[in-house]
């Protein structure tokens, strides 16, 4: 009997020796007589357990982890190829906690599929989306997402159905869709994860966003970071061109759809979207003035979808099951789920796909398990490095869009970086300021001069030279960067710095009752 | 004179551009295709690559510095980047930049005297779960600590 073994792929399971694993396991099969199915899935997001290797068995796939290369001549030993008890067990993958308590839609077949095989999608109910596209109007497929309440999961929430109907609406002989797969900030990982994991979702959702508004081309922005993303999606990609999914007359319904993957070259500013269409452009990536919206004037002055990857890949499920089941999952004008990932001093790390409005703590603790230094956890970065910081009092807030905002934090792109009581938050302002000036694309004065004035005033204050002027120069500086940047880099960065400031001041050297909004 | 003139393959970098020229926005596809091939953009291809996009040497110039990507002169034989984003200073990386810089000698951006390892900074590699996270070659490794990073150095130096 040939059992298949799974070892994933994913870049994360690679960081802590995936691949040695793998060949270990391999030469070791051969070396026992067992004949054994080694699959490269993806990754199901408990990277604490990686490299997390699973054996499929009559019950189900039975987990092991997390496996070093040494320990895999006693997993044979142990009869791990029938599921059999190890002191690395884990038990059946799905009755994990941790992953059992998710509600996995975008993320639906992750860590299940090798992530290349276009069978393994089609037998895990790929491409279902795109068949009932086929059969629906171009200005019905717009209804459905925005029946469905996708907003974009990129950060800034814009809902996905009025943006295309927009691209749907402009007249233009050529449009385009564009992803927006420089996923920058740091604590987040799940576009990564898709387009490693299971590149066709995105591939289907960007044909299906190409049927919806009337575009025959679209371009996958990735960074450069990502490498693995990289030789995956073009191996996809590959597939899909000869199997009849991208190119000319898709499934014979002479409709067309091209797809090619561009790598950035580093620069954080080229996530925001109209710098990143100046790069696909082959130029500095410089943001531009809005209007005109890429919608109406984008890529090469053409009408543009940028959608992020996890906006693009929830659309083969809402296509698949309906606009009206994804906006079951929820609350308020927070619709669906959104792939949550566990970042920084934690000790779960790792992906949590949720319906919206879980709170933060139950997302730290139940699933985190608290910090991974066993230390009390102080603050939270949530939505990257334009995100604010959260401090332990505010635990209780629901993640949903709307009411961080109202906490002048923000959900972004659902990534929490977890900082234990030895965090310096006076070195983390800085250090926002300090990113936003390495990252400026200067075109704008409060972003281009702001950031790095900005990190020399907190060096002031923390250095206590006439620290109570430097305190409101720093805010009227945020205050500047805030109203007066062009885009969300200058006009966020205050998010990080601000809240430290006001939940933080110790840090700075400023007396709690001392430190007042001025 | 530019004394590293001619140290690169005019020819190889010419085949580069023309096979990829016509591409809509042909210009990144090009830096990367010449860096994939010489570790480096050469700054005497700027004229080359300017003919041939019928761009001034300026653009071509300003784009190329504008991205942290680029570099303009040869790298070391092996590349090493240290993430310095939020989830890795969360698990220490300040520190381990620190015993990084005094282990090789040099500061971000530059090459070790043997020519062995170009160091760089970068914000986020994607693996924030398991930082902090360093990239050797192209290659992420998660959960590094000074003993680890230090036989990583010390294996790369050996080849």
């Amino acid at each position: 009997m040939t059992v298949t073994v799974y070892v994933p792929r994913d870049s994360s399971a690679i960081s802590k020796g995936a691949d040695k694993v793998a060949r270990a396991i391999a030469v070791e099969a051969a070396k026992r007589g067992a004949t054994i199915n080694l699959v490269r899935n993806g990754s199901r997001g408990m990277f604490w357990l990686e490299p997390m290797v699973e054996v499929s068995t009559p019950e189900g796939r039975v987990a092991y982890g997390p496996v070093k290369p040494e320990d895999v001549s006693e997993l044979f030993e142990a009869n791990f190829l029938y599921g059999e008890q190890h002191r690395l067990s884990l038990g059946l993958t799905e009755q994990i906690p941790y992953f059992a308590k998710q509600q996995r839609l975008t993320f639906a077949r992750i860590g299940l599929t090798d992530p290349v095989s276009l069978d393994d999608y089609l037998a895990y109910d790929g491409y279902r989306g795109l068949a009932n596209a086929l059969k629906l109007e171009p200005a019905q497929i717009v209804e459905e997402v925005t029946t469905s309440g996708l907003r974009g999961r990129g950060g800034a929430a814009f809902p996905t159905g009025i943006k295309w109907n927009t691209v749907l609406n402009a007249p233009a002989d050529q449009k385009y869709i564009v992803c927006n797969a420089d996923e920058g900030d740091s604590g987040t990982f799940s576009d990564r994860m898709v387009m490693e994991g299971d590149p066709f979702v995105l591939i289907e959702g960007m044909t299906i966003a190409g049927l919806a508004v009337g575009a025959t081309q679209g371009y996958i922005y990735l960074r450069s970071e990502y490498p693995y993303a990289e030789e995956i999606l073009n191996e996809a990609i590959e597939v899909g061109m000869a199997r009849g999914y991208l190119g000319e007359d898709i499934l014979g319904s002479g409709k067309t759809f091209f797809l090619e993957v561009r790598r950035g070259a580093g620069a954080y500013i080229c996530g925001e979207e109209t710098s990143l269409l100046e790069s696909l452009e082959g130029k500095r990536g410089m943001v531009r003035y809005k209007p005109p919206l890429p919608a109406i004037e984008g890529l090469f002055g053409k009408p543009t979808v940028v959608n992020n990857v996890i906006s693009l890949a929830s659309v083969p499920v809402i296509l698949d099951q309906g606009g009206e089941n994804y906006q079951e999952y929820g609350v308020g004008r927070s619709r669906g789920t959104l792939p949550f990932q566990l970042a920084g001093n934690v000790k779960y790390g790792g992906l949590v796909e949720v319906a919206f409005g879980l709170t933060i703590r139950e997302l730290l603790y139940d699933f985190g398990g608290g910090s991974r230094s066993g230390r009390p956890i102080r603050a939270v970065q949530i939505g990257g490095p334009l995100g604010a910081y959260v401090p332990e009092s505010n635990f209780d807030l629901p993640l949903d869009y709307e009411a961080l905002a109202a906490k002048d934090a923000m959900l972004g792109h659902g990534g929490l970086v977890v900082f234990d009581d030895t965090v310096d938050m006076a070195e983390m302002a800085r250090f926002a300021m300090e990113f936003c000036a390495i990252e400026s694309c200067g075109k704008c004065t409060p972003c281009r001069i702001g950031a790095t004035r900005g990190a020399e005033v907190i060096e002031r204050i923390v250095d206590g030279k006439e620290r109570p002027k430097q305190v409101i120069l720093l805010r009227e500086l945020c205050d500047t960067m805030l109203d007066g940047s062009m885009c969300a880099l200058g006009g966020m960065a205050p998010f990080p710095v601000l809240s430290a400031l006001n939940h933080f001041p110790t840090d700075f050297g400023i007396e709690e009752s001392a430190n007042q909004a001025a | 004179m530019n004394i590293d003139q001619a140290d690169w393959d005019r020819d190889k970098v010419l085949g580069i551009v023309s096979a990829l020229q016509d591409m809509p926005g042909a210009l990144l596809p090009i830096f990367h295709g010449i860096q994939d091939e010489l570790g480096y953009v050469p700054e005497d291809s700027i004229p080359l690559i300017a003919e041939a996009l019928n761009l001034s040497r300026a653009e071509v110039h300003g784009t190329l510095t504008f991205y942290h990507d680029f570099r303009t002169t040869p790298p070391g034989r092996h590349a090493l980047q240290i993430c310095r984003a939020e989830a890795c200073q969360a698990m220490g990386v300040n520190d381990l930049i620190k015993h990084a810089k005094k282990k090789l000698g040099v500061d971000f951006h530059e090459t070790t005297a043997d020519g062995a390892i170009s160091f760089d900074e970068v914000f986020c590699l994607g693996n924030c779960a398991c930082s902090p996270s360093i990239m050797v070659n192209g290659e992420v490794v998660g959960e590094v600590s000074s003993e680890s990073f230090d036989e990583i150095v010390d294996s790369l130096r050996a080849r």
